[in-house]
């Protein structure tokens, strides 16, 4: 570790200001290039044959006549894609998931491809594959799934976490336990108790860009990929490794990103158009419709939650449990056991355990979205919070307050807590001008809270410093939410320049070191450590130069307000070099300048939001309306608030349709009808009020800014802050998310009963 | 030292929640875990988070553990 990583308090001058962002022209006049926007001398169209079935045998493919078929230059089935992956259980999840190995686990799932000269001859290749099915009992809903006599998904699973091992297959991939204390004693001491179930419905990350790549791939094994991803780094050793190349030998280069919120930390169709571009041994462009992206890309799970909470008649939690089982798709996740890791994650309790089952289904493989798991396990717990408070007679955030975690905790999924702001957080919801606006007819409040891990990881940095001054600073962590903004602040307050000055790059596979995926919230948080060590590098070069210049010892020379300065009364004689001056004479005392530096960014640092909200739900039609919602969140540092302010709107608008209108929808069966923005929607900007927001600011002690990772926390509380503020309009505790008006209706009506 | 293990890691040490362990790194700790229980290699290979009294580290294997730190052994954390 060539530098301290610990908080140290410092000035800024630069970090903290509200410029404008560096893409932000390219963006809005066109310029910018998107994973469809690249194009290669020869290049082929890629096209998907998808299952239309939810479970089902594939006896025989036919691609004679689409081979035939004049201007198609390749064909693949799963055949074309051989066992490489070792044995290891997860990498052949993602080549089955790729391409289905004699059976189609979910509607869409991909079971040929092909490759021609243009979109319509692929898609007359794609009808004249014949795919000859026997279709089979499938499974959609994870409590049916659960059930004695459930289609099993995969016969080789058996549930790992239970001891004894089980010998026979089962569609519960995992049960995962946390906890301590004796949640049973702790019950019995209670003097009010509540118990309830709950259940949300699967959605989409719902990114406006689909998923779009460039692969070109030669029969040496060299190949280049061009690909709309959170983590070009990892698809380049995923792809690698699934078609046995050479990581060095596969370079690839993250376009702009429109969106990706854990959804484009994962493979789909790469490995296809890489596979293709080898057979085809042309560059292959392979763009995802819509209905591909909501069939056959990885949305998250739907859940069903059971949450028993306890306490006593002073508003103290005795003790806590919850039971989450959430589907992982047709291949084993590891979501419920998030789920249980965060659930209770806000709170101080002696007594808690809850416990994970993740669970098989015929529908795509779920994949991470931003805070995975954690809103709906706070939908239920921080239901049951409110209707505690409600029991006790107690205010719902006086109640969570005077439960809530602290440094010292030790948290329900394990370790103790350092500095968190969940306290501060919920004091600054108590106290903002939101909760003393008078409700109306018809209206009602709710309050939440919310908790997300963050993590760093490998991350990798370089820092340029050109004759005239300017600086390039080439960073691999895909910037999805204004992270180069921030970096070049970053870098321009280490160096003392202007940020103006500093131009960010995301750099290919090829021209740093590995970085992690941009996941995690860690893109600021861990590129922003590598930045800040690379220019401290880059400084202790300046100051070399400076020293020879001088003839002095580099002991003697300091670096202050971007340059450097010769101490000491001996030296009161020499001017301070400006880094312009030391650049521009650069080739003429050592070389080009630059800084550089790899670290694994641990330390990451916890994160915790609380959200208030009024809504206003029509009791004819059961449409809801949020009138006003604000977001309170820890962020550590606030690098560029402009972005830090935009991740909590982005998450919290996320979370309004999730909580109100996003649902996968099923037909008996087993296939998705709503594959499509029309049917599945999102919020759009009529559908919301300005987002208001507050940030607090409690230094995290392992970043030397105090920075802690904002991008996901900020989804976790909105799905049981909207419940709980229907549940306050309508009368009725809201069970089942989203809280779409036909289930708000029947809950008034069930309630009249 | 104890070692706390979370969730599904206790499977690997026959459903114990707590085992001793020794190590001044956390490298050394899981190599020290892995010699007693092997088949907790598997989930090293996919992956583990450790927390140091309640900092927790997914990839520093050179981290320092202090004398009688509060050591758990996640499984490890994927983001969005």
């Amino acid at each position: 570790m060539p530098y301290e990583t610990d908080y140290t308090n410092q000035g800024f001058t630069k970090v903290g200001t509200r410029v404008n962002r560096p893409d932000g022209v390219d963006k809005v006049t066109g310029r910018a290039k998107y994973g469809a926007d690249a194009n290669a001398a020869g290049q082929l169209v890629g096209r998907v044959l998808r299952s239309p079935h939810a479970h089902a045998l594939i006896t025989k493919i036919d691609t004679s006549k689409a081979e035939k078929l004049p201007g198609v230059k390749a064909v693949l089935t799963g055949k074309d894609f051989p066992d490489l992956t070792g044995g290891n259980r997860g990498l052949m999840d993602i080549l089955e998931n790729c391409m289905a190995r004699g059976r189609a686990l979910y509607d869409g799932h991909a079971v040929a491809a092909v490759a021609a000269i243009d979109a319509d001859t692929a898609n007359k290749a794609l009808k004249l594959i014949k795919v000859t099915y026997k279709q089979l009992a499938h499974v959609t809903d994870v409590d049916e799934a659960i059930k004695p006599g459930a289609p099993i998904i995969h016969d080789w699973v058996r549930t790992a976490g239970v001891t004894p091992a089980p010998t026979t297959a089962s569609n519960v991939a995992q049960r995962s336990e946390f906890g301590h204390g004796d949640v049973d004693a702790g019950l019995a001491q209670a003097d009010v108790i509540i118990e309830k179930s709950f259940k949300t419905e699967q959605t989409h990350q719902g990114y406006i860009e689909p998923h779009a790549c460039l692969a070109t791939l030669g029969p040496d094994g060299s190949g280049e990929l061009w690909v709309t991803t959170q983590g070009h780094f990892t698809f380049r050793n995923v792809c690698a490794s699934l078609l046995g190349l050479e990581v060095a030998k596969l370079k690839v280069t993250s376009s702009e990103i429109g969106g990706g919120f854990g959804g484009k930390t994962h493979v789909w169709t790469e490995p296809v158009a890489l596979q293709l571009s080898r057979k085809a041994n042309r560059p292959v462009k392979l763009v995802m419709s819509r209905d591909e992206v909501f069939r056959a890309t990885g949305p998250t799970s739907s859940t069903s939650v059971d949450v028993k909470i306890g306490a006593k008649r002073n508003g103290k939690i005795t003790a806590a449990t919850a039971e989450l089982r959430y589907q992982s798709g047709a291949f084993p996740g590891m979501w419920a056991m998030f789920g249980a890791m965060t659930s209770f994650a806000c709170y101080d309790l002696k007594n808690v355990k809850s416990v994970g089952f993740d669970v098989l289904v015929n529908r795509p493989k779920v994949a991470a979205y931003r805070a995975p798991s954690a809103p709906m396990a706070a939908f239920a717990v921080e239901s049951v919070v409110d209707m505690l408070a409600a029991e006790l007679g107690m205010d719902a955030v006086d109640f969570r307050i005077k439960n809530a975690a602290k440094k010292g905790t030790k948290a329900s999924y394990g370790p103790v807590y350092g500095p968190i702001g969940i306290g501060p957080t919920l004091d600054a919801v108590k106290n903002h001008p939101h909760m003393k606006r008078k409700l109306g007819k018809n209206q009602g409040r709710g309050v939440a809270c919310g908790f997300w891990f963050n993590f760093g990881g490998q991350t990798c940095t370089d820092l340029n410093i050109g004759v005239d001054g300017s600086v390039n600073l080439t960073v691999g962590t895909v910037d999805v939410g204004g992270s180069r903004a921030s970096l070049a602040l970053i870098a321009a307050e280490e160096l003392g320049i202007d940020y103006e000055q500093v131009r960010v790059t995301i750099g290919d596979t090829n021209s740093l070191g590995h970085n992690d995926t941009t996941e995690g919230s860690r893109g600021t948080f861990s590129s922003g450590m590598a930045t800040i060590f690379a220019a401290r590098n880059a400084v202790d070069v300046l100051k070399q130069r400076a020293a020879a210049t001088w003839d002095i010892p580099v002991e003697q020379v300091i670096w202050e307000a971007g340059e450097a300065r010769a101490k000491g009364r001996q030296n009161n004689n020499l001017p301070p070099l400006s880094l312009k001056e030391i650049a521009a004479k650069s080739p003429r005392t050592g070389g080009p300048i630059a800084g550089h530096n790899e670290v694994v960014a641990d330390g990451a640092g916890v994160s915790f939001a609380s959200h208030m909200c009024d809504v206003e739900v029509d009791p004819e039609t059961g449409a809801t309306k949020i009138l006003r919602y604000t977001v309170v969140q820890d962020a550590g540092k606030a690098i560029h608030p402009d972005y830090v302010e935009g991740q909590f709107q982005g998450g919290a608008a996320q979370g309004i349709g999730w909580a109100l209108n996003e649902e996968y929808i099923y037909g008996d069966d087993g296939r998705l009808q709503n594959a499509g923005f029309l049917d599945y929607r999102i919020p759009v900007c009529s559908d919301l009020p300005f987002i208001d927001t507050q940030i607090l600011e409690i230094p995290n002690p392992n970043h030397p800014y105090g920075v802690r990772g904002v991008g996901e926390t900020s989804i976790v509380p909105p799905l049981a802050a909207i419940g709980n503020a229907v549940s306050n309009a309508v009368g009725v505790r809201m069970t089942h998310v989203p809280m779409s008006p036909p289930r708000i209706l029947n809950a008034i009506e069930t309630a009249k009963e | 030292m104890e070692v706390q293990l979370a969730g599904i890691l206790s499977q690997a040490a026959g459903g114990a929640r707590c085992v001793e362990c020794t190590g001044a790194t956390i490298g050394e700790l899981l190599q020290s875990l892995v010699l007693r229980y092997p088949e907790m290699q598997m989930h090293l290979d996919e992956g583990v988070a450790v927390a140091v009294n309640g900092e927790i580290y997914r990839d520093r294997r050179d981290q320092p553990i202090p004398n009688n730190a509060d050591v758990f052994l996640l499984p490890r954390i994927q983001g969005g």
